[in-house]
């Protein structure tokens, strides 16, 4: 495989033009160096925040924490 | 208590039917020797310290998170984890195969399932990596000494690897679990390879004061000549814990893992290790985890303003001083003195003192700390 073929993909996403001249607008002096860098930071942002409202798929069962509880005792970090 | 970062905590150790029917068939595999390094990567990945990651990258995620420090799932990680292989070595297996990682003492420790063999430059890895490509900066030179190819996929524990510290030796699971024992909610991580002078307990007190609790997490393995050897460290930490902190609010455990001398992008790295513990702040001091003078001071406070994403809030601290005038420690947010007043913990200065067998200033050190460190002969990595 070349080396070309690893390079990363981007893909275009449409926004409404005066979105885009809006962004223009707030990036100046931010160190964004273009609508895409700025657009893909804040939907890294609000995606974040929604996925730390929802729960953790992953729950320990009550053996796993059993289990985890008794090494910790012998460890000496519980009581 | 905050999510794992990828939202899942992996494990990756086999039930104990596959494990016996792998060890049984053993010969059968190709095996590749890993060093001590590879052999902390593998165990990391196994009990989830580094989630998402199941395995070793493949050469998307390498050139993703090279290029973007995102893997190709959109998620935060900093550089790449990655597993060299000799040009020998490829020849014996292709990709869709398992093989057996075996540590430098022949004992198996993971299958890996081979899902991608590539070539790397060693010189953008270098230059992304750590800025640089003088090979004096110990991770560049570590990245030179690679072997020629890569190769990725996915691992399963075949035996865990023995524990530098067993009775400090806590996996994320264990840690989210103890957390919720004690009730944490919120807690706060601090990241060390130094034995603690006052200015690091200091910043320790200051984060602890705004969460429930404070996780100690030496960094555990290879560092370069003239760091403090581990031990001295565990036991400094043990020393200063045992006399100047609330029992109920501080956990001491080990991370074992290389230091690679990253700077900024090392300091997210130590974030996403310390969130998969459950801590949802962490320490950042000056220079953090930084060699020489290849990053600027402030670097690893800077590079977490490009993670909105990370998960894991940094509490960044400056400078911090022994202010005569204030007869306190303080940092440069909080005096007003100037320089001359200021006592800046210099590293240079306590190693002296040590080399030369004496305990450093009582406002530098607490004796207890120093008693320990003078126990040995040569507190230092040689």
């Amino acid at each position: 495989m070349s080396e070309d073929e690893h390079k990363v993909e981007y893909t275009t996403v449409s926004i409404p033009k005066p979105l885009a001249d809006k962004v223009k607008e707030r990036m100046k002096g931010t160190g964004f160096s273009s609508v895409s860098s700025y657009v893909t930071y804040v939907l890294r942002q609000v995606l974040s925040s929604i996925e730390s409202e929802e729960k953790s798929t992953q729950a320990f069962t009550k053996d796993e924490e059993d289990k985890v509880k008794q090494r910790l005792r012998d460890l000496g970090y519980i009581d | 208590m905050i999510q794992p970062h990828g939202k899942n905590l992996i494990n990756k150790e086999l039930p104990k039917m596959e494990k016996d029917k792998i060890l049984g068939e053993i010969d059968e595999y190709f095996k590749i020797e890993v060093n001590a390094q590879i052999t902390k990567v593998i165990k990391n990945i196994a009990f989830g310290v580094f989630s998402p990651l199941e395995g070793f990258m493949d050469s998307n995620n390498y050139h993703y998170v090279l290029k973007d420090m995102y893997l190709e799932n959109n998620v935060a990680w900093p550089f790449p984890i990655v597993l060299d292989a000799t040009e020998a070595e490829i020849h014996e297996f292709g990709v869709d195969d398992s093989i057996i990682l075996i540590c430098e003492t022949g004992q198996p420790l993971a299958t890996m399932n081979i899902s991608d063999i590539y070539n790397f430059d060693k010189k953008e890895f270098a230059q992304i990596v750590y800025g640089t490509l003088d090979k004096n900066h110990p991770g560049v030179e570590s990245v030179y000494s690679m072997k020629e190819k890569l190769i990725g996929g996915e691992i399963f524990l075949l035996n865990e690897p023995a524990p530098i510290f067993p009775k400090l030796d806590l996996k994320p699971m264990e840690t989210r679990v103890l957390f919720k024992q004690k009730k944490w909610d919120k807690v706060v991580a601090f990241q060390t390879r130094n034995p603690p002078h006052l200015g690091h307990e200091y910043i320790q007190k200051a984060g602890l004061t705004y969460v429930d609790g404070l996780f100690i997490n030496p960094v555990i393995g290879k560092k370069k000549v003239g760091d403090f050897k581990d031990e001295v460290i565990i036991e400094s930490y043990q020393a200063l814990i045992n006399e100047y902190f609330p029992k109920d609010r501080v956990v001491l455990s080990t991370f074992e893992t290389e230091m690679r001398y990253a700077g900024p992008k090392e300091a997210i790295f130590h974030a996403i290790a310390r969130k998969n513990y459950g801590c949802d702040h962490i320490i950042i001091g000056r220079d953090h985890a930084g060699v020489g003078d290849y990053y600027g001071p402030y670097d690893a406070h800077d590079i977490f303003d490009k993670f909105p994403d990370l998960g894991i809030e940094p509490i960044k601290f400056r400078s911090f001083s022994k202010c005569s005038k204030c007869d306190a420690v303080v940092n440069d947010k909080i005096c007003p003195h100037p320089p001359e007043m200021q006592n800046y913990f210099a590293g240079r200065d306590i190693r002296a003192a040590l080399l030369a067998g004496k305990p450093p200033d009582t406002e530098v050190m607490r004796p207890e700390v120093a008693e320990v460190i003078l126990r040995y002969e040569n507190p230092f990595v040689e």
